[in-house]
């Protein structure tokens, strides 16, 4: 039954979340001074010793926990160290950035990869398959900084189209800054995001590449050639839909890890979002942020784990059957 | 026995005639098939029997233009309607498929795309090759289902393959084989994959079928049980060569080639005393280092120097073709080989 | 030792060589692939200058560009860094970091991996089950990230000067612990469906001890998929290891692996000096693009359903 696969995916979750908030907890809690973390180094001696009965420093340990754990839940991180501001506005002022790339580079990636992936699973003998093999290889074997770093040199020192840092011109829409509105910000835009999608735009073109030569030569396309379907049918109605489930699911999971791979394309560009945050969090030792930070990663990990588990579910018969 | 006077016998509805497979390998060309012929007439069962890996699937596929590249026909002719088909470009081969000639795969749950809800492959397949409106189609696909015997056809038709048994499965994959109604159809082990219960059911619907339809049947399978049952005339195949060829009774009860004397004394006769199951020593060679001359040879009781050194041409023997220079005769079964 | 004599001597007459000999890409990166090792590997000896003895170094010499461009000096075949090292040798100590790095964390993750997967396969039951949910865990998070936490962590918790010392063996821990997955996975796989054999209860019903069993019968089985897995990883450990020196994590500043160098160089990029980065990256490239040929080649060899 569907409800009890969903309820075994949000037990797993609960424990990952569980654990994380366990470990970000350690750290705020016992990394540096937690009543600084809150209200932040220069605080008044006054607002420190209310602080620390607030908290109940001399309370239980699990009780503290709880405690944390509530703050959490309302966004309350404390102050980071290194921009004597409350986290949850710095994390909220870097979203976007993070967001608008990944998102762009996810099309990138998608859009791009998968139907070139298609098609050399369609032709694997042809000249344009074989030049696309070479290029995937080379690919995946460039890590994305120095892809970012070679684009730099090219288009930013050499030809001097594009910016090498920062969003250009972003625009306020309520809360959010977006830099889809102007057209430095789209410029800005372009090389983190191509850098972004460069390497998952390879993995989805081999992925589906070699899922799909595998379906063409299952038992039931030889049957189905068997009883004289159009090739094109067969290619698309047939083979095509039965190699994109299993992508479905390592789309998801990518996607996921594209949050996590902006760290390094955020640092190359400095592009200020949550990736160059957390680094410059990390080398200056601003506990409020990595605790925060971990929460917040594996929450998201969590819930994009557990939306592809569902959509695999909505998508393939034989699982929504399962008794 | 044939009569002189006798009208000539119509013209085969599928004719093969010295029908060569080639597999490139690193060791060089192995022959896979080698100079295969025989005929099918129309609405015939020909039985085709052999151990594993003796060429007989891979004769369908070849009928069927559908071997698995890097294989090949090197020589001869496959003759279908009077027409050569061996040589015909991709896409007139894909027309004949499904209409003219079809096929049966061994395993059903492998055969359906389990993606797709059988009545959309009934459909599929009929409105590829007949002129149906969806309506029409959809009307057919139910029928169909119900003819090969699914349960409550108009609710099942939009049901998917893994929500139906073995047998049931294979049935639809029967039905999927004959709704474009083909003149023969090349069933592969269609039963080998099921269980035994079920076996001469789904064997029973497939003679039906192609009885009432007059549909032929090239019906491959290793069980001399299921060929006894259900064939007309069998072909035994052995290490990519037809050994022998003639009428089911000829072959079961009469066989001339040594090796079809070994299969058949393999077979435990029901209701005899016979102790022990005779057993043909050795085994079958394998692609790669088949014996010069007979392949038969090394296995055989009666091989001669011409055995090894010349392959045996398939000639007549009443009314089997034997291809063998020492066939055995007047011997009844019940002796040792 | 007559286990890998006899796989050596299977190996030669087998399949695989066929293959290896059929296919350019897979010889010619298998060449390639022994060259960097043995660059990494003779560093010492091959390197024109030594690039931590400061008292060779000339400041005079600094940022001197690639022996073929205009102001460059054959003496310094590849220019100089801005300290005045000579950028081959520092290449070369920088290579034979990285492989250090990352041949190290593939064997520490092959042997955790291995471990965990053998004991899970094995005995079952609820080790098995906390030992697969721990798997499942982690998967949910891509191995960059737990690389990254792992070592970012320990950062901010260990004080600095115990953090120098062990960055080292930090960076290998982080990056295999990102890792094991893969082989516990395939290895409890293995020994599940080995453990049931019969051969197993034959030698278990005569008295052989668990272990023993484990290691003279499970194992061999599953040496050729965790080969193949190893040989991939090794490509992804490497990257892994540059990507983290790349962003200030990683390997100590004292010993700087190909990542170190293409940061150091990244920070002077503007003023022209592109030689300091760009050249520790195609080295790099070369090196992850060899092992990916490689590892592809014998992942396709190795598979028994494309034969």
């Amino acid at each position: 039954m569907m409800l009890r696969f969903l309820l075994g995916r949000l037990a797993n979750a609960a424990v990952v979340m569980v654990l994380v908030s366990m470990l970000s907890f350690s750290l705020f809690n016992f990394i540096g001074d937690p009543v600084s973390n809150l209200v932040g180094e220069n605080a008044t001696v006054n607002e420190r010793d209310a602080m620390r009965h607030a908290l109940g420093l001399d309370q239980p340990l699990p009780l503290q926990y709880l405690k944390f754990v509530g703050r959490a839940v309302q966004g309350e991180f404390g102050v980071s160290y290194r921009n004597i501001e409350p986290v949850s506005r710095v994390i909220a002022s870097r979203l976007p950035a993070t967001l608008e790339l990944s998102l762009v580079a996810a099309v990138l990636a998608l859009g791009v990869g998968i139907p070139m992936g298609v098609y050399a699973g369609l032709k694997p003998r042809s000249l344009l398959t074989r030049g696309l093999q070479v290029l995937s290889l080379v690919g995946i074997s460039v890590p994305s900084f120095v892809t970012g770093i070679i684009l730099i040199l090219i288009f930013s020192i050499y030809l001097n189209w594009l910016p090498s840092f920062g969003r250009g011109d972003t625009v306020m829409l309520g809360a959010w800054s977006t830099g889809f509105l102007s057209a430095s910000g789209w410029k800005s835009l372009l090389m983190p995001a191509v850098t972004l999608a460069l390497f998952q735009l390879t993995l989805f073109m081999r992925l589906t590449r070699t899922q799909m030569m595998e379906v063409l030569r299952s038992e039931y396309i030889k049957f189905a050639r068997a009883r004289g379907l159009r090739e094109r049918s067969i290619n698309y109605r047939h083979a095509l839909r039965n190699t994109l489930i299993p992508i479905i699911t390592v789309a998801g999971l990518q996607l996921g890890s594209m949050i996590a791979f902006s760290i390094i394309t955020e640092t190359v560009f400095q592009w200020p979002g949550l990736g160059l945050l957390i680094i410059q969090a990390i080398s200056f030792g601003d506990v409020p942020v990595i605790a925060a930070y971990l929460l917040l990663i594996a929450l998201l990990f969590v819930v994009i784990n557990t939306v592809v588990d569902l959509l695999y579910f909505a998508v393939d018969p034989r699982l929504r059957a399962q008794r | 026995m044939t009569t002189l006077n006798a009208s000539p016998a119509p013209a085969p509805l599928l004719s093969v005639r010295g029908l060569r497979v080639q597999i490139p390998t690193r060791h060089g060309p192995l022959l896979a098939l080698d100079d295969v012929s025989f005929d099918i007439a129309r609405g015939e069962i020909l039985g085709f029997v052999g151990e594993s890996g003796a060429g007989k699937s891979l004769t369908g596929m070849a009928v069927l233009g559908l071997l698995d590249a890097p294989a090949h026909i090197a020589a001869g002719e496959i003759i279908f309607d009077g027409k050569p088909v061996h040589a015909l470009p991709a896409s007139q081969m894909r027309k004949l498929r499904g209409r003219r000639i079809a096929a049966i795969f061994q395993d059903p749950l492998l055969s359906l795309n389990p993606l797709l809800t059988v009545g959309d492959q009934l459909t599929e397949t009929m409105c590829t090759h007949l002129p149906l409106t969806s309506e029409e189609a959809r009307e057919r696909a139910i029928d169909w289902l119900r003819q090969v015997g699914i349960p409550s056809p108009a609710e099942r038709v939009d049901a998917y393959p893994h929500q139906f048994s073995g047998g049931m499965r294979q049935r639809i994959v029967i039905a999927l084989a004959l709704c474009a109604e083909p003149d023969l159809v090349i069933a592969d082990e269609p039963t080998t994959a099921l269980d035994v219960s079920v076996q001469a059911q789904v064997l029973e619907l497939l003679r039906t079928q192609c009885r009432e339809r007059g549909t032929a049947v090239l019906l491959v399978t290793h069980d001399m049980g299921v060929i006894s049952e259900n064939a007309d005339r069998v072909a035994v195949m052995y290490a990519g060569h037809i050994a022998e060829t003639g009428p089911v009774d000829q072959i079961v009860n009469r066989p001339r080639h040594p090796y079809t004397r070994g299969l058949m004394g393999s077979i435990p006769p029901v209701d005899s005393d016979a102790q022990w199951l005779q057993q043909i020593d050795g085994a079958m060679p394998r692609l790669a280092s088949r014996p010069t001359g007979c392949a038969f040879h090394p296995r055989c009781a009666h091989a001669s120097a011409q055995c090894v050194s010349t392959q045996p041409a398939p000639h007549q023997e009443a009314d089997a073709l034997v291809a063998c220079w020492h066939p055995q005769q007047h011997a009844p079964m019940a002796e040792a080989l | 030792m007559k286990t890998l004599m006899l796989t050596a001597r299977r190996w030669r007459h087998s399949d695989l060589a066929w293959s290896l000999g059929r296919s350019p890409e897979a010889w010619i990166s298998a060449l390639v692939l022994l060259a960097y090792l043995g660059m990494a590997v003779l560093a010492p000896l091959l390197a024109p200058q030594n690039p931590f003895d400061l008292a060779a170094l000339d400041l005079m010499d600094a940022r001197m560009p690639p022996a073929w461009v205009d102001g460059g000096q054959l003496k310094y075949l590849f220019g100089t860094d801005g300290q005045g090292r000579d950028m081959v040798s520092v290449m070369l100590y920088g290579l034979r970091m990285s492989l250090l790095v990352g041949v190290a964390s593939t064997l520490l993750s092959l042997v955790v991996g291995v471990t965990l997967g053998l004991v899970a396969g094995y005995v079952g039951g609820r080790i098995d089950n906390v030992i697969m949910r721990a798997a499942d865990v982690q998967l949910s998070f891509p191995a960059i990230l737990v690389a990254l936490l792992i070592d970012g962590l320990s950062r901010t918790v260990l004080p600095r000067a115990v953090h120098e010392q062990l960055s080292l063996l930090i960076v290998i821990v982080a990056i295999a612990l990102a890792n094991w997955v893969q082989y516990a996975r395939t290895v409890r796989g293995v020994t599940m469906i080995e453990k049931d054999k019969d051969y197993v209860n034959a030698v278990r019903l005569i008295g052989m001890g668990r272990a023993r069993i484990l290691f003279r019968h499970v194992l061999p089985n599953i040496l050729s998929p965790v080969l193949v897995i190893a040989t991939l990883s090794i490509g992804l450990a490497v990257l892994t290891e540059a990507t983290l020196s790349f962003l200030g994590l990683g390997v100590p500043a004292t010993s700087p692996s190909l990542g170190t160098l293409i940061r150091l160089g990244n920070e002077v990029l503007f003023s022209g000096e592109w030689w300091i980065t760009v050249l520790p990256g195609l080295l790099l490239v070369g090196l992850v693009l060899s092992v990916n040929l490689f590892g592809d080649w014998l992942r396709d060899a190795l598979n028994p359903r494309l034969k």
